[in-house]
């Protein structure tokens, strides 16, 4: 079973649908922490203010939980910045996952646009998440903070500057773009992490 | 480098797609979750469906609809039409939509936009601005509109479809609009709507240098040449079109490949 936290940070419709048209048959949208630590795989979705995210899981105690999962976990937009140290967006303190800050764009070049928004190619590939591409794929993105490029990065995107398009650490794997949105290519990325 | 973006923008009313739709091998062209699912596959980067139905029962099969296509489609779609309220807003997101856009209620109650934004997010709100130009005798005629000058005309936002103006400026209605939240503007441009003879493009770059959010392009496009020239010229990060692709003027494919032709990044 796959389970999707459940918690207060925004629409997960879309990333129920993404799963079912990958054909997982059995899900369950959860914020119950025996629960969580039993399902095969873990997505932690978020939209919004990564913040008020954090908050939302601190309230209920999943903070702790999300950090003890040894099965793989996808973080997803914010879900991804969640787990990172920390992050500018509100001055909160991350999951700590990641061992890099979120920082919020800050563009000389005043043609790119904040958000980041649109359909962006990921370069570097360095995972299992990212089998079977042929060439670099593009991914749907809408957010105005970013991780750095950093040890724990397995792709690359640039905006102006080159930012995490997806990290890993252990058994927890995030995107900051959103592969339930990201047509063909996101299918598969979903696919490769219900693989794991 | 994030890539231009193509997206086509449906009419509904009473569930079904409006308008008429000449595609070859296509048969539920009624379908509004089937045709944003050949859109989808022939590479369209994001849909608009715009609920055109004048009755709450077309509304609330809007809502239905909206269901069906976060199901099926696996890119971002932004739905909008007679939204003006917060409770609007929340129940098309309930429904699956990736985007509103606000119009009219936004013009009327601007702070709209910022309990949208402030419930949602921003990346949820397109703010939708009809204009039209208007000169010291009246508003230009929308033949002449697209050979006139726009360096220093005044555009004048409508509500209404487009139908009534209001007091207020394009410029400043779409810096207060990101100033609140938006994050999106999707500009029409009313002389140049239906006339397939292009964008304005000197106001597209103005309005585009103005703003830190993306812009949406919409209305006016007859060839892949206008929609080139607002991408590069006119600056703008989208655009949104309905009769080219509805009439099979030209496919996503061939438009895009048209447009990489000219040195414009997209998603092939």
């Amino acid at each position: 079973m796959i389970a999707i936290v459940e918690y207060d940070a925004g629409n997960v419709r879309s990333v129920i649908n993404a799963l079912k048209r990958c054909g997982v048959a059995e899900y369950s949208l959860t914020s119950d922490p025996s629960t969580l630590a039993s399902s095969e795989k873990v997505i932690l979705p978020g939209v919004g203010d990564a913040s008020v995210a954090l908050s939302s899981l601190r309230a209920i105690g999943l903070d702790a939980v999300i950090v003890g999962l040894t099965q793989p976990v996808l973080g997803i937009c914010v879900g991804m910045q969640a787990m990172c140290s920390w992050t500018e967006e509100g001055g909160a303190a991350g999951l700590g996952i990641f061992d890099t800050p979120v920082k919020r764009f800050c563009l000389e070049d005043p043609s790119l646009k904040v958000p980041h928004m649109g359909w962006n190619t990921v370069s570097d590939l360095l995972s299992p998440l990212f089998a079977g591409f042929d060439s670099d794929p593009f991914v749907y993105y809408v957010h105005s903070f970013y991780a750095p490029v950093c040890p724990d990065t397995i792709g690359v995107t640039v905006h102006g500057i080159p930012f995490s398009a997806a990290l890993r650490k252990d058994n927890f794997y995030g995107t900051q773009f959103h592969p339930e949105k990201s047509g063909k290519a996101g299918e598969r990325i979903l696919k490769n992490f219900l693989a794991l | 480098m994030v890539a231009k973006r193509i997206i086509p923008c449906l009419d509904v009313k009473d569930g079904k797609t409006v308008k008429g739709i000449n595609f070859l091998g296509l048969k539920e062209v009624g379908d509004p979750v089937e045709l944003g699912a050949y859109y989808s596959a022939q590479g369209a980067d994001e849909l608009v469906y715009l609920d055109i139905s004048a009755t709450i029962e077309g509304r609330n099969t809007f809502t239905g609809l909206v269901r069906s296509i976060s199901e099926r489609i696996d890119i971002p779609f932004t739905v909008g039409g007679g939204i003006s309220s917060l409770r609007d807003a929340g129940r098309l997101l309930e429904a699956g939509a990736d985007k509103v856009t606000v119009n009219s209620a936004a013009l009327r109650n601007p702070s709209l936009i910022d309990e949208i934004a402030g419930h949602f997010g921003s990346q949820f709100v397109v703010v939708a601005i009809d204009a039209r130009t208007v000169s010291g005798e009246g508003i230009l005629p929308g033949r002449d509109a697209a050979e006139a000058s726009y360096g220093s005309a005044r555009w004048v936002a409508m509500v209404d479809g487009g139908r009534t103006p209001t007091d207020r400026e394009l410029f400043e209605w779409a810096s207060e609009a990101e100033s609140r939240g938006a994050g999106e503007i999707m500009f029409t441009s009313m002389d140049h709507d239906g006339t397939k003879c292009g964008y304005p493009v000197e106001t597209f770059a103005r309005l585009c240098s103005s703003l830190t959010i993306p812009v949406i392009a919409s209305g006016g496009a007859g060839s892949a040449e206008d929609i080139a020239r607002v991408l590069t010229e006119g600056k703008a990060d989208a655009a949104l079109a309905a009769s080219i692709f509805h009439y099979g003027e030209t496919t996503i494919p061939q438009l895009k490949e048209r447009l990489a032709s000219y040195g414009i990044t997209v998603r092939l």
